[in-house]
């Protein structure tokens, strides 16, 4: 059967990532350390799910006035001083970036961490405009010095353990000494991006929750380093989807327990950051412009489908891609895009096009581990069967998501006709569990049985079938 | 193009197809915390003492004495404070020459900030906390800005102990965050800044303050 | 004495029997184990011959339109208002909660939610139903239990089959280390995606292994299927059972 291009390229990553020992011990490890530490914040089950049906219900209410809800967010931010940009494309939001950078002058970025930035491909895109973006996050900070991408959307590099850490400092950080303290590893970080924090010119960071009712800008992390992007710097860009935005201020509470809570385990992160205004008369610090960069790319095409939406619902949390066996396995990079696991392999293919990224919703067994731990309760195993629908589906689809039909081809579609015909045809399956009965131990080992018996014994096919014996002990039929 | 693309967004969201509903479930309602003052106090220092932050729960009067005998001896090279503040002013009226020089925050950070990145230490009061995740609540402020609780390796902060709330909602409610509007930024800081970037291992002291200390005031 | 699974139904005199097609071809004496737990409780069990495919494979593949030719099949052939049982998490899971997903925009939706709410997985089906009691007749062992990830969670009926196997005093549970991962098998999924297939069924072999158990039992062979491959290829014998199976030996 031939091969699309998405799941050629996957089943090359797959294997080098398989392959790799270490990526495989390093993941493991921090998958169960995650998972652990969630289950232990919300070890009441009954109160969990009770939170997460109001976390569900929250963003659910949100999207379904979204139109209104963006609306009134750019008043109200624009009451307060807040400038809006609307983009269209990554292209454009890239564009509105370096409008606001080349303005002021600047030379030097610096950057907390943001998803959306990575989806625009802004640092790259900065560069090649002569203009140093730097990021500041700790794990951002590690995966930009080895000129990688983030592997999980919440901890970037937690592909790497300390030791490959220890090098990269030592070999690209001028003067460096080589540890493999985490804490000496962290100091040097530190003592790194002091000066750049004291030096940057522009602040770009994302955004978690964007509160309509305030127009309030909130976001969550750990180290310091988002607060020192988005206050030490006389402008601030913040990067969101447009899907973040939430109705009331009151939303922010369960939103906020839920997002750490499922991300690491923490009942609330060191700092929650909530800014509304850009410095105001009398203040003396705060960047005296604040810019906030609303993104659609694509997200209004899901928005359009009401199964669809659900995917909309994500506070990403990265929970999917701590429990989900696939990732697990192969890290983030082997998904080739910037958002992996299941949440990436529901959102990729819808943004990026299913020829693009179809192959991501093939990464599942359906094991629902993504739904059970989701916050907010995304139907991950249904979004991804309607994803695999439309890669199938020639013509008008369903749900008409880009690139649908991408991977039909007449054998396998035959083959499925074939497959339905055997089952709706008794005497048809009569003969054929005889024949599998009898030939079943010498069946020439290709197609699907090629790929099973890789690695496994060949399934042991019984001389009688259960539709056999069943028959003999007089079962058949309702007398 | 922003007025093209905020209109076309703007139309392709109100062009929703109309087959297939989008339910909103029903939130259900979740009590919450309900402790006594005693046990905010209590359940709030456990939680701030875990995330490495070292809490002092001691009456109005004596604080200052604690806080001094905390100072002395360590060798920093300042504390930053808000004199505009009737913090400011007990400061002021309590400060004795051993100790590390205070030094306010007056001028506009294009004014001073390489003070302000090497300054050691710094201290704000709190508009509150909240007992259930272990955070204080900051509205920074002319009187004191947001780089105070933040550039500075040691951040010391006051709390009143009778502004402990129970959860974040109850505060937001009756502090009345939304009647009073929402300052330029506010802040929860449950701990020193951390890191478990690598390996997932827990180390303190990133980018923000190194220390945290909370004198809760009974 | 206070029930913790209160019966749903009246005990019936007849149920339908719904044999899976993994059992069917590679575990038809798993299948025949199911029939004579139920029958041994009284109930007369219906094993509709025009019975096929759940439709599964297709469902889960991109190929809705098949899967739904081939369960209005089901649903013709098991047309009686009788309980249906499955001796599968999975392919009830199919039955039960996919069927109505698949024919949500279709005209015999409410015949096809009718037919779902009778579903049941066995051994759902013998405590909540049945309600009953197992006395153990055989020797000391240690075995271990594999979740299939749909009796886990979409199903939900991992707490009926350990009260099951709880009930047999010589039996010893090891437990997993990762008990609620899946193994890799996902249908075809093993075939589509055979290189992280056979890594997750690896690392579950690993974690039979370190059990030290003798067996390992589950309510579904398309794992078992997977799980007894992987054994098989590394040349380990543990033998791997249908808990239908491992019951009525233990019992007889």
């Amino acid at each position: 059967m031939t091969k699309t291009a998405d799941v050629l390229a996957f089943e090359r990553n797959v294997t080098k990532a398989l392959d790799d020992g270490q990526l495989r011990r390093n993941l493991r490890s921090a998958m169960t350390t995650l998972s652990q530490r969630r289950r232990a914040l919300f070890a009441d089950v009954e109160a969990f799910e009770k939170l997460r049906t109001q976390g569900q219900s929250i963003r659910r209410r949100a999207l379904s006035r979204l139109p209104e809800l963006l609306e009134q967010l750019e008043a109200r931010c624009t009451a307060n001083g807040i400038q809006v940009h609307w983009a269209e494309t990554t292209a454009e939001a890239n564009a509105i970036c370096l409008d606001i950078i080349r303005r002021h002058g600047a030379q030097r970025v610096i950057k907390g961490k943001s998803m959306v930035s990575e989806e625009m491909h802004l640092n790259h895109f900065l560069e090649e405009q002569g203009i140093e973006a730097l990021e500041t996050d700790l794990g951002e900070y590690i995966i930009q010095l080895d000129g990688e991408t983030p592997s999980h959307i919440i901890v970037p590099a937690i592909h790497k353990n300390k030791d490959q850490i220890a090098h990269l400092f030592h070999d690209r950080i001028p003067d460096a000494p080589y540890t493999e303290v985490v804490e000496e590893l962290n100091a040097i970080a530190r003592q790194e991006l002091r000066e750049k924090f004291r030096a940057g010119e522009v602040g770009v960071s994302g955004v978690n929750f964007a509160v309509a009712e305030t127009g309030t800008l909130c976001l969550v992390e750990n180290e310091g380093n988002g607060r020192m992007c988005t206050t030490a710097p006389p402008v601030h860009i913040a990067l969101m989807g447009l899907e973040k935005v939430v109705e009331k201020l009151q939303d922010v509470p369960p939103l906020l327990r839920l997002l750490t809570g499922s991300a690491t385990g923490q009942p609330i992160t060191t700092y929650f950051n909530m800014i509304t205004a850009p410095r105001r008369p009398g203040e003396l610090d705060g960047p005296r412009e604040v810019h906030l960069v609303i993104l659609d790319n694509g997200r209004s095409s899901i928005y359009g489908d009401p199964e669809r939406r659900a995917t909309l619902q994500c506070i990403r949390c990265g929970a999917c891609l701590n429990h989900c066996p696939i990732y697990t396995r192969l890290g983030g990079h082997a998904y080739g895009h910037v958002y992996p696991g299941p949440i990436g392999s529901i959102l990729t293919p819808q943004l990026e096009g299913l020829d693009e990224a179809g192959v991501m919703a093939s990464a599942s067994t359906f094991c629902g581990a993504c739904e059970e731990v989701c916050p907010v309760k995304i139907p991950f195993t249904e979004i991804l069967r309607m994803l695999r629908n439309e890669a199938y589906a020639r013509g008008e689809s369903e749900h008409d998501v880009k690139g649908h039909g991408y991977r039909y081809t007449t054998v396998e579609a035959l083959s499925w006709k074939s497959w339905a015909l055997y089952n709706t045809s008794p005497g048809l399956a009569r003969i054929g569990s005889q024949i599998l009965g009898k030939l079943g131990q010498h069946l020439p080992m290709i197609g699907p049985l090629k790929e099973w018996t890789r690695t496994r014994i060949p399934p042991p096919f019984a001389p009688k079938s259960l539709h056999q014996l069943a028959q003999e002990r007089g079962l058949d039929d309702d007398r | 193009m922003t007025a093209n693309a905020r209109a076309n967004i703007l139309s392709r969201l109100r062009a929703t197809t109309t087959q297939g509903s989008f339910a909103v479930p029903d939130a259900p309602v979740i009590a919450g915390l309900a402790l006594s003052l005693e046990e905010r106090i209590d359940r709030l220092r456990r939680m701030l003492e875990t995330m490495h932050a070292e809490v002092q729960v001691v009456s109005s009067s004596a604080w200052l004495g604690a806080l001094k005998a905390r100072l002395r001896a360590r060798g920093l090279n300042g504390l930053l404070y808000g004199a505009e503040t009737p913090l400011g002013a007990a400061l002021e009226a309590a400060w004795e020459d051993d100790l590390p020089p205070l030094v306010p925050y007056s001028e506009s950070v294009e004014q001073c900030r390489e003070q302000l990145f090497h300054i050691d230490a710094g201290i704000t009061t709190t508009r509150g906390a909240i007992a259930e995740n272990g955070a204080l609540i900051l509205w920074p402020s002319a009187a004191e800005p947001r780089l105070m609780s933040l550039t500075p390796g040691l951040h010391i902060a006051v709390l009143e102990a009778g502004m402990i709330f129970n959860t974040f909602a109850e505060a937001i409610d009756q502090q009345a965050w939304l009647q009073e509007g929402m300052p330029t930024n506010a802040l929860l800081i449950s701990g020193p800044s951390k890191t478990a970037d690598i390996e997932l291992t827990l180390t303190f002291g990133v980018h923000g303050p190194k220390e945290l200390v909370v004198f809760i005031l009974t | 004495m206070n029930d913790p699974f209160p019966a749903p139904i009246p005990r019936p005199g007849k149920v339908y029997y719904f044999g899976t097609c993994v059992i069917d071809a590679c575990f038809p004496q798993a299948g025949l184990a199911g029939v004579e737990l139920l029958q041994r409780e009284g109930v007369q069990v219906i094993f509709p011959q025009a019975q096929s495919c759940c439709g599964q494979p297709a469902h889960n593949s991109g190929f809705p339109d098949e899967a739904r030719r081939v369960a209005r099949h089901q649903l013709k052939a098991f047309a009686r208002d009788y309980p249906i049982v499955v001796p599968s998490g999975s392919c009830a899971g199919m039955l039960k909660h996919q069927y109505p997903h698949l024919f949500a925009h279709e005209p015999d939706i409410e015949e096809v939610q009718r037919f779902s709410s009778r579903i049941y997985e066995l051994s759902e089906f013998m405590v909540k139903v049945l309600q009953v009691r197992l006395e153990d007749r055989g020797e000391p062992i240690k075995v271990t239990w594999h979740s299939s990830c749909h009796a886990l969670r979409e199903m939900a009926i991992i707490p009926y089959a350990k009260t099951l196997l709880g009930q047999l005093k010589q039996v010893e549970l090891v437990e997993l280390q990762n008990e609620r991962e899946c193994c890799g098998f996902g249908g075809t999924f093993s075939v589509k995606q055979p290189a992280i297939s056979a890594a997750m069924a690896d690392d579950k072999v690993n974690d039979i292994v370190q059990t030290g158990a003798a067996r390992v039992l589950s309510t579904d062979c398309g794992c078992l299927l997977n799980i007894s491959g992987t054994l098989g290829y590394r040349q380990l014998s543990i033998p791997t059972q249908h808990l239908a199976e491992f019951i009525l030996e233990r019992t007889q």
